[in-house]
């Protein structure tokens, strides 16, 4: 490194750390403020300021208490089993879609390209007022699976990160398994799918994120809350009666924080590479 | 595979013509129908249901006066005519404008910081980590956050406080018309100007690194590395992504959604929208809103073409 010792150097050095520092700061300080209240009594929420510290950290009553209000071990269940279902859905059809639009010419196959780009101009929430009219009529409103149905549809992100990944897998190796005998079905799901590892994990990530947050469309589809609430929708109980209680409010709050911070602990580096990989293409 | 070894039994030249079905379906080019077929009946029928078939039916919609369920009255454009004459479904899209400042904000602050965090920095990991974490919260979850960090006398008026404001010099944040939207906006930057960053980083990394070097050879200051070399690397998805923050300001719904649910005069296009969908059931009058915005989303799309 060219090291001047010149005053500029330093102010700049200088400058960098404080403005990283105050935007991690900014980052952090709504999450710590609501750390800090989950670990809260009812009576020193009421009494102490913001700010002050809780007098024991390992006051976890606001933790049970929430977790209990909210039945959030139905929501937890809830949300695994459509991740799961959504997970491997989404990533199957995407990569079966991917694959024909890629290996193969056929008539059309730029206007499912267009179709598939054209639809991510029309705002999700737009569409939902029509979208719960077709689900209602077919019976699939405040069922798991019509929910789960609903989030398997189009996700252009992770088709166009499967199709970049293809145009970097030689044909030669289909075709070298089609003279070896092999038939169409089985070089995708033998041959092709196994190679596609690193944009199926990126995949998984990304739709993972998403489903885990979506909370919009769980509210609407979602209705019956005692038996089909997952971990997002959960929160909800807090608005009534509850609403100003923010020492359970803040531990629910966390509660739904804590896989989301363990899954980008481990796999901080497929997040970041997934979303500059979904961004360019967009 | 058809190896010409057979002797006894002659090879079937002939049968070219007339194939039977299964003989086909073993062929490459019968295989390659049928998968093209197999694997994209579910993606396409899923588009259609979810994507097209509503766009369809907002169309429809939006000439009747209706509820979701009961009888429709066909009224013609009078939906049409009604969102240009309500007062709110201007006000709200006027709201816009506040977030479309923010995405420019927003974008600038990832540009610097993702420029920061692309060279050696001490602990430049954890900042990015910091700065990026938010976007993973659910969008409940970051309601609830705000909607406490801006009530009266906690996180924020504390903050403040710290530094010597005084409480009642204050504004109330949420409910204060001529700030919460600005407080909304403010929401949001927080919540995907980590994400910004991030895209821009890979953007950043994607350079050539010995570009850099020859740059730190010939003296360049940091100021026109960032001037000369990052930005012009950059500047597609810099572009693209501001066209796509023209069309996420004018449908911006979540942050006034989950914050103060579009109360104070903070309802945006969309949130006016869902109301007037899922609450007042006046969904023909949704429809031709969502057909509006859709049409301008389109005019603004082709216009940046």
């Amino acid at each position: 490194m060219t090291n001047f010792a010149h005053p500029r150097h330093y102010v700049s050095t200088f400058l960098k750390y404080a403005l990283l520092v105050f935007a991690s700061f900014a980052a952090l300080v709504p999450i710590i403020s609501c750390i800090v209240t989950a670990f809260k009594t009812g009576e020193e929420y009421a009494s102490t300021s913001v700010m002050t510290m809780p007098r024991s950290w390992l006051y976890f009553e606001n933790f049970t208490e929430a977790w209990k209000q909210a039945d959030m071990g139905l929501a937890f269940f809830n949300s695994f089993i459509i991740l799961v279902c959504v997970l491997v859905g989404s990533v199957i059809i995407s990569a079966m879609l991917a694959f024909v639009l890629n290996r193969f010419k056929f008539p059309g196959n730029g206007l499912v390209r267009n179709l598939f780009m054209v639809a991510t101009l029309i705002p999700g929430i737009a569409s939902q007022v029509t979208v719960y009219q077709i689900m209602s009529s077919l019976h699939l409103v405040n069922t798991l699976h019509g929910y789960i149905i609903l989030m398997l549809g189009t996700d252009v992100i992770s088709i166009y990160i499967f199709l970049q990944f293809f145009e970097n897998l030689s044909t030669s190796l289909d075709e070298a398994a089609i003279l070896d005998g092999c038939s169409y079905f089985g070089v995708f799901f033998r041959i092709l799918l196994p190679l596609l590892k690193p944009a199926i994990v990126t995949n998984m990530i990304l739709k993972g994120v998403s489903t885990y947050n979506e909370y919009y469309m769980a509210n609407l589809y979602l209705q019956t809350k005692t038996k089909y609430q997952v971990v997002s929708t959960s929160l909800y109980t807090f608005t009534g009666p509850m609403g100003n209680q923010y020492n359970y409010i803040c531990a629910g709050v966390i509660i739904t924080i804590i896989p989301a911070l363990l899954i980008f602990i481990i796999c901080q580096k497929q997040i970041y590479g997934g979303l500059a990989a979904g961004g360019v293409k967009e | 595979m058809a190896t010409p070894t057979a002797t006894r039994t002659p090879p079937p030249p002939a049968q070219k013509r007339k194939k039977t079905f299964s003989q086909y379906c073993k062929s490459i080019r019968g295989q390659q129908t049928i998968i093209t077929v197999l694997f994209m009946i579910l993606p396409l029928l899923l588009l259609f249901l979810f994507t097209y078939l509503p766009l369809f039916k907002m169309v429809q919609f939006s000439l009747y006066d209706m509820r979701y369920i009961g009888k429709r009255t066909f009224v013609g454009l009078q939906n049409y005519i009604d969102v240009f004459a309500r007062d709110d479904c201007f006000a709200a899209l006027r709201l816009s404008l506040y977030y479309m400042v923010g995405s420019v904000v927003q974008m600038a602050m990832a540009l610097l910081f993702a420029t920061i965090l692309s060279f050696p920095v001490k602990g430049g990991g954890i900042f990015k980590g910091c700065i990026f974490f938010p976007y993973l919260i659910c969008g409940i979850s970051v309601g609830f956050i705000f909607k406490f960090f801006f009530t009266r006398g906690f996180v924020l008026d504390s903050l403040l406080g710290f530094i010597g404001f005084d409480l009642e010099s204050l504004p109330y944040w949420l409910s204060g018309t001529r700030i919460n939207n600005w407080m909304l906006m403010a929401s949001s930057v927080w919540r995907y100007m980590g994400q910004n960053m991030v895209l821009f980083i890979g953007a950043i990394m994607s350079v050539d690194a010995s570009m850099y070097e020859a740059a730190e050879i010939d003296g360049c200051s940091p100021f026109q590395k960032f001037l000369y070399i990052i930005l012009p690397s950059i500047k597609t998805i810099v572009v693209l992504n501001l066209i796509l923050s023209v069309t996420g300001a004018l449908s911006a719904f979540e942050a006034p959604y989950v914050i103060t649910d579009g109360a104070f005069g903070t309802s945006t296009y969309f949130v006016l929208m869902n109301r007037l969908a899922h609450a007042n059931q006046k969904v023909g009058l949704a429809c031709a809103m969502a057909i509006v915005l859709l049409g301008i989303i389109v005019l603004a799309t082709l216009f940046q073409k």
